[in-house]
């Protein structure tokens, strides 16, 4: 069906991709939410949300209808048009990155493939890293334009926590794509289908993805921006109503694109062992590869809250410390060996 | 000094090693405790449908008994008042008329009796007090209220029903 000389299946299935893929974060982000306080609860010995709905299923749904309906204020001094904006970009950053992860192999409706991907941009990797790196625009903007002096201090204790971890964030990477010599994400998941997951050839790599996507997600060890329980919140002390529950939302969509991300790059995304050998229609086995790193980003996910209520938060100088001393350095070396090793398989 | 429990352990003071300054080890172990606690049992009680046990000599609010043919027991003696360290119980004693023999026991009676919830802590006291078995404290407990004077608990509230005509 073309007309206008365009491709109108083709719109139609990217349309209904986006939406999918946006309802599904957003969903995922809400449930985290009730998936957070039901971890910290059992972690604690204690029960967890259990009176809205069967196991308080709909406690997101309570949450979310208590923000919506929380009286809105907007600081007399403050820079109107910049306070909406910072907790809006916060959310459309967070939401932009799950564009080019693919959420499965391709499906063949009626005779038409159906990559279950938004955009497969040969530059995936960076494009997120780009995206990513935006997000500290919804901070800065966000305390910046509340006039308060300490949502300024916290957002430049924030922006100077993320940008310090995006360093070793793209270093572990550069040896992770010195391995797989492409960008794509796709392609990264194409070779580990056919191969091992990269988190065997990358096991420091990974490593140092995972703390720093800590540090970049705002998440215990690593929230000190917001050190709910000491600062009374952090960037977004003057936000209230549902600017508030954004700031929050776009963390939890973060922390659910960061698990995608680590799935796919270090745990073979959609890929599954045996999944090739299986004899099953090609329809099924994507589906069951979607099943699978929906699977493993929830795993990720568990693991996030899992350390969250476990480890006490760092001191800033000790993240610092962290960051600039130890973190880069090892992903240093990380890059320095597997290029040596690259290098020495090429020979 | 002496411990209280023999669980006490001294502070090592020593410069961490290698492995203590990677923290990963630690963090592997403090996250198997978190992690075993998952599958613990809770501790939490979920009040309003179940309730803990009370121990038997639980002291709940306050009821006034009535002997076995549902008269008042309470003769306004005065001595739970007496005997209340809190002072939150009043009471204003009345004679008994002709014809009230089958509501009061005895030839006095109170005619208002109110403890203040609010006041009273609870002692038990007054239980002890009362030579005529008249006041008992039950396992009933935390009353809620809009206003302070609902928790000014009086005859109606404290009376247990008659055993007969179930008020």
């Amino acid at each position: 069906m073309t007309l206008l000389s365009i491709d109108w299946f083709f719109i139609i299935e990217k349309v209904l991709l986006i939406s999918g893929v946006l309802v599904l974060s957003l969903v995922v982000a809400m449930y985290s939410t009730w998936g957070e306080r039901k971890v910290a609860a059992w972690i604690q010995d204690r029960l967890g949300p259990n009176r809205a709905g069967f196991m308080g299923l709909l406690q997101p749904l309570a949450d979310g209808g208590k923000l919506f309906f929380k009286e809105e204020i907007i600081p007399t001094n403050a820079n109107r048009f910049l306070f909406v904006l910072g907790p809006s970009i916060a959310m459309l950053v967070a939401c932009m990155t799950s564009a080019v992860i693919p959420w499965g192999d391709t499906l063949v409706i009626a005779g038409r493939p159906v990559s279950l991907q938004i955009a497969d941009v040969n530059i995936g990797i960076l494009f997120i890293f780009g995206v990513v790196s935006m997000g500290v625009y919804g901070i800065m903007i966000g305390g910046w334009a509340s006039n308060n002096k300490y949502s300024l201090l916290a957002s430049v204790r924030a922006a100077s926590q993320i940008i310090s971890y995006e360093l070793p964030m793209g270093l572990a990477l550069i040896a992770l794509l010195m391995l797989t010599g492409s960008l794509s994400l796709k392609d990264i998941v194409e070779q580990q289908r056919h191969g091992l997951w990269n988190v065997v050839y990358q096991p420091l790599g990974f490593f140092i993805f995972l703390v720093c996507a800590f540090a970049e997600c705002n998440r215990a060890p690593f929230d000190l921006p917001e050190a709910e329980n000491e600062l009374n919140g952090g960037y977004h002390l003057e936000y209230s109503s549902m600017k508030l529950g954004f700031f929050l939302f776009a963390e939890y969509i973060n922390m659910f694109i960061s698990s995608a991300l680590i799935a796919t790059m270090y745990f073979g995304g959609y890929a599954f062992p045996y999944m090739d050998k299986l004899g099953l229609d090609p329809n099924m086995v994507t589906i069951l590869g979607f099943v699978a790193l929906f699977l493993k980003t929830l795993f990720f996910i568990f693991f996030f809250m899992w350390v969250r209520w476990t480890v006490p938060r760092f001191r800033y100088d000790q993240l610092m410390r962290l960051g600039w001393k130890i973190m880069i350095p090892l992903a240093l070396v990380n890059m320095l060996i597997t290029g040596a090793l690259v290098l020495a398989r090429q020979h | 000094m002496q411990a209280l429990t023999n669980r006490a352990k001294a502070v090592d003071r020593r410069p961490m090693t290698l492995a203590e300054k990677m923290y990963i080890p630690a963090i592997a172990k403090g996250m198997g405790i978190t992690f075993k606690h998952l599958f613990q049992k809770k501790a939490t009680v979920s009040f309003p449908e179940k309730t803990r046990d009370f121990s038997p000599v639980f002291r709940g609010l306050h009821v006034l008994n009535r002997d076995e043919e549902g008269r008042e027991r309470c003769t306004a003696c005065g001595l739970c008042a007496v005997a209340c360290p809190a002072e939150a119980i009043t009471m204003e004693a009345a004679e008994r008329k002709e014809g009230e023999e089958n509501l009061y026991r005895e030839e006095k009676y109170a005619a208002k009796y109110e403890i203040n919830m609010l006041r009273c802590i609870f002692c038990g006291f007054c239980e002890e007090a009362c030579p005529k078995d008249a006041v008992y404290m039950s396992e009933t407990f935390a009353p809620a209220n809009y206003q302070r004077k609902g928790f000014i608990y009086g005859k109606d509230d404290l009376l247990i029903p008659h055993p007969k005509e179930g008020k």
